[in-house]
Order: structure tokens, then C-alpha cells, then sequence
């Protein structure tokens, strides 16, 4: 029943869309977190990029991005990320793309985590002599980290199945490989129920850990 | 949620008005850098050249061949595949509802399963599975193929955002239905659903958002002619003028989903201040919040 499966690397595309998964991760956190950064600082044009930033790259839908980052950037402009071979580019083309749209969210979750912060312990803060900077960074910024771990979590398993958007540049990841595997084989009950539940295998368990990981670090009021 | 942040900082003094003001300008330097850079290799690849942008201005063809019938099918999608959602998603919920357990397990196996998949995934499994087992015409599949993945995406997350609007409900209503001797299917079809519905309409709208968003992916993988799609005939026609059609498309696209969050948010502003509702709004940030498979959703947490 699943001979078919031999000549194709099934687990090597899930291990694409884990890796498209994690740098992206990484990178829209970082890159999140200065946005967050941006949007509260007292200085007024920093906010204005910021909020400028989230609200339009929101509002574009993911597959333009990445449709963008190939066609536009790569084929019009010359950017190759610093790579010679055409799949390291697109990978490295589709985890731009990836981090510049999952930033926006990541940085609407902290802020919302920010709002939750007492004003008394910030303004505690101030009154001790903190400036902006150290404000956020030891009174606010932690806090806001731990009570958004559940919000956080929705963005990385949105992050998860936005991967397989990577598919349109051609990177090979799982439904890439599922298109293909549709186009070879008269399979495909079997084929979308693999690559269905490869998918729940990714996504279920973050959730499932991460709500644990988010009611165990909330700081509790 | 606008006045929080200021408390971070102190109205600036003379000290903190110069550390901006240095601020502000290393941020414009930068800025500044990254535009020039922009700008630089745009010309470098000539397309920056007026005739590259002049059909979307002056040219009213480019507009009725390649962009408004796109932005039709754009919209006819999302269209669609919210209003197959909405019935599908509502039944979803109310079962997930259910005093049956046998109901309540099967519905939430079906939200769970197609929430946690991405919709690319459904939508190439809709499109084999329509050439295979129908005879829809290889021209309409893409928009089928489409419209399904959509709908059972979509259908399990509104399934969830109508299980938080009935739970978001005063448990008064319930209780006042059982009074006057109403049956568990009339109070949900008479008290509940009606309520719940109006109480989430921002979350609707904000889903609205995220589908026409979703169509994207049909004019990149399945050939459904929508807006994405319409950039490659254009930019073939118009002398390779790529980036100017990607900005067109991106800014219709931010411009369309911008209407839809701004009125979304509206909506609940004055569903909140409204004196008639029963004061339950699920709001359009609850959508994101729901996005987590696995994680169920306590009576409490429908209140947002």
C-alpha cells in the first residue's frame, strides 16, 4: 500500500518545513520585538514606522510576499542572499518573506502584552530613575514575554502551515512535494491523509505544549 | 489601549527632547539609507522608468483586461467561500455544543482536524479530488478547488468563533428561554444564535480579512486567474514592468483587507456602545486568539 512512497523523501521535505519554520521563527521574533519596541518609544517618526509597517504588510496577502521576494527581488532586482545555488536562494528568499510577514504579528502580540503590564510598576519604575530603554527591557519586556506565550504560540503554528506558501517560489517543502506526489501517483486519498496528518503531527503538539508552557510562566494578578 | 503606552515615558523634557530629536534622526538616516538603496537598484534595473508605471495611470486597458476582472474573481472567492462557511461553521459550533457527547466528539475531531492543516494543502487535495472524481471543467476547477479549501479552513475556525459568541451570551438568556418553556433547539435557534451572530460580526468581518488574503494561494499554485495571479500577463505585456504590478496588486490588496479591518473595528465599537445588545461582542482579535489547535475554549475565555 505505500510503495509508492520509495523515491520520494518524504521526510526531507517535512524537515524543510521545520527549518523554514524555525529560522523564520527566530527572525520574526527578533524582528518583532524591535517593532514592538518602535511602536511604544516616545520617539513620534518611530512609531509612525512601525504602525505604518504592521498595518500594511498585514494586509498583504502572504503568497504576494513570497511570490514577491522571487519574482521581484531575486529575478528583477539581483538580491541572492549571499547564495550561488538556485534552492538555497529560494529558501533563503522564502524565510524573508516568511519573517517579514510573521513580524507584524508577532509584534501586535507583544504589544498587546504590553497592555498588560500595571502602570504602577512602570511608573514604580520611572520614579526609581529608569529611562525608556531600561524600562522596557527589565520591567516590561519579560513580563509582556511571559503573558503572551499563548498568543505567540497561535503565530508560530500560523508560521507552521504558512510554510507550505514557500511551495509557490518552488522551494521543496511538504506540499510542494504533495503537488507532485498528486501529479505521479493514483494515490491521493492516501497521499493527503500522509501529508495531513505529517501537518497535525507539527502543529497539535506546539499548541498543546506551548498552552502548557503559557499557563505555567503567566504571571499570575 | 491608547493612553497605556505614553506611560512608559515622561512628557519629554529639554534632555529627552534632544535624545528624540537624535533619535529621530539616526531613524531618517537609516530610513534614508534603505530608501536610497531601493531606489538605487531599482534604476539600476530600469524600473523605475515612467513607462514601466504609465498603464496603471493612463491606460485604461491594462485596468479592464487584467485587474478588475482578477479583483472580480478576488472577491467572488472570498465571497463564496464565506458564505458556504458561515452556515457550515455555525452548525460546526452548535455541535461542539451539544449535550450528546457522540455529537460534541465528532464535531470536535472535524474543527480540530481542519484547523490544524494548512489551507494550501486542502485546496491542492480539493483540486486532484475534483479532477478526479467530478467532471468540472479544468477552467472553473481552480475556482471549486479554491472556495473548498477555504470553506473547510474557514468553516472550523468561524465553528470556534461561534462556540465563543453562544458562551460569550449572559447565561440569563438561557435561563429566561428555559423559563418560558422554550426547548433546547428553540433557544438556541430563537435566543442564541440570532444574538451571537450580531455579536460577532467584527470577528466575521476581520475573517473576511484573512480569507481574501487565502485566495492568493489559488493564483500561485492552482491558476485561479485572482489578482496575484494577473501580475504575470501584465508584467509580460507591459514590458517586464514586474515591480510596478506587484506594488499595484499590493497596494489593492491593502487597501481592500484595510477597508474590511477598519470597518470591522467599527463594528465593534459600536456594537460595544450599543444599548440593545446584550453586551457580548466577540471582538476581531478573537479570531487570532482561536488559532490554536488542540487548545479548548472554557466558558471564561469567550468574554474577551
Amino acid at each position: 500500500m505505500f510503495d509508492f512512497l520509495q523515491g520520494y523523501d518524504l521526510l526531507g521535505a517535512f524537515w524543510v518545513t521545520v527549518q523554514l519554520t524555525v529560522y523564520s521563527a527566530v527572525g520574526s521574533l527578533v524582528w518583532g520585538t524591535l517593532l514592538a519596541a518602535m511602536r511604544v518609544s516616545p520617539v513620534p517618526l518611530m512609531r509612525g514606522f512601525g504602525s505604518v509597517y504592521v498595518n500594511v504588510v498585514r494586509n498583504i496577502p502572504l503568497t504576494v510576499i513570497i511570490v514577491f521576494t522571487s519574482l521581484g527581488l531575486f529575478q528583477t532586482l539581483g538580491v541572492d542572499m549571499g547564495a550561488d545555488r538556485f534552492t538555497t536562494i529560494n529558501f533563503r528568499l522564502a524565510v524573508l518573506g516568511l519573517t517579514a510577514y510573521t513580524s507584524a504579528f508577532v509584534c501586535e502580540a507583544l504589544r498587546s502584552g504590553i497592555n498588560t503590564v500595571p502602570l504602577g510598576q512602570v511608573e514604580a519604575a520611572r520614579a526609581i530613575g529608569l529611562n525608556f530603554p531600561q524600562v522596557l527591557r527589565l520591567i516590561v519586556l519579560p513580563q509582556a514575554f511571559r503573558s503572551v506565550v499563548g498568543p505567540l504560540a497561535n503565530v508560530l503554528i500560523a508560521l507552521t502551515k504558512n510554510t507550505t506558501v514557500a511551495a509557490a517560489i518552488g522551494v521543496a517543502e511538504a506540499a510542494l512535494l504533495m503537488r507532485e506526489m498528486i501529479e505521479n501517483e493514483a494515490q491521493l486519498i492516501l497521499i493527503s491523509t500522509i501529508f495531513a496528518f505529517g501537518f497535525i503531527c507539527l502543529t497539535l503538539p506546539t499548541g498543546l505544549f506551548l498552552g502548557w508552557v503559557a499557563k505555567k510562566v503567566a504571571v499570575k494578578r | 489601549m491608547k493612553t497605556k503606552p505614553t506611560v512608559l515615558y515622561d512628557v519629554p523634557g529639554p534632555r529627552a527632547r534632544r535624545r528624540n530629536l537624535l533619535w529621530t534622526l539616526l531613524f531618517l538616516v537609516a530610513i534614508a539609507a534603505v530608501v536610497w538603496w531601493v531606489v538605487v537598484s531599482l534604476a539600476d534595473k530600469n524600473q523605475l522608468e515612467w513607462t514601466k508605471w504609465e498603464p496603471f495611470f493612463t491606460d485604461g486597458r491594462v485596468w479592464d483586461t487584467y485587474i478588475l476582472p482578477a479583483l472580480k474573481n478576488t472577491v467572488i472567492a472570498a465571497g463564496l467561500a464565506m458564505v458556504i462557511a458561515l452556515p457550515l461553521g455555525a452548525l460546526l459550533g452548535v455541535s461542539r455544543l451539544s449535550d450528546h457527547r457522540s455529537v460534541r466528539v465528532v464535531a470536535g475531531t472535524v474543527v480540530e482536524f481542519f484547523r490544524a492543516i494548512p489551507v494550501l494543502i486542502l485546496m491542492l487535495f480539493a483540486n486532484a479530488a475534483y479532477s478526479e472524481f467530478t467532471d468540472i471543467s479544468p477552467e472553473t476547477r481552480p475556482l471549486y478547488a479554491v472556495v473548498t479549501g477555504l470553506v473547510l479552513y474557514n468553516a472550523s475556525v468561524l465553528a470556534e468563533v461561534v462556540r465563543a459568541g453562544i458562551l460569550a451570551l449572559p447565561t440569563g438568556q438561557t435561563d429566561a428561554a428555559k423559563a418560558i418553556g422554550m426547548r433546547k433547539g428553540q433557544t438556541m435557534t430563537y435566543v442564541l444564535l440570532p444574538q451571537s451572530v450580531t455579536a460577532m460580526l467584527p470577528a466575521l468581518v476581520s475573517q473576511l480579512v484573512v480569507i481574501v488574503k487565502d485566495t492568493a494561494l489559488g493564483g500561485a499554485l492552482l491558476g485561479f486567474s485572482e489578482l496575484l495571479a494577473s501580475v504575470r500577463p501584465m508584467s509580460a505585456n507591459y514590458g517586464a514592468n514586474t515591480i510596478a504590478c506587484f506594488t499595484v496588486v499590493a497596494v489593492l490588496f491593502v487597501l481592500l483587507n484595510f477597508a474590511l479591518t477598519t470597518f470591522a473595528a467599527w463594528l465593534e465599537g459600536r456594537l460595544r456602545r450599543g444599548k440593545r445588545s446584550t453586551g457580548a461582542v466577540v471582538g476581531a482579535d478573537a479570531v487570532d486568539d482561536l488559532a490554536r489547535p488542540g487548545e479548548h475554549l472554557g466558558p471564561t475565555d469567550g468574554t474577551k
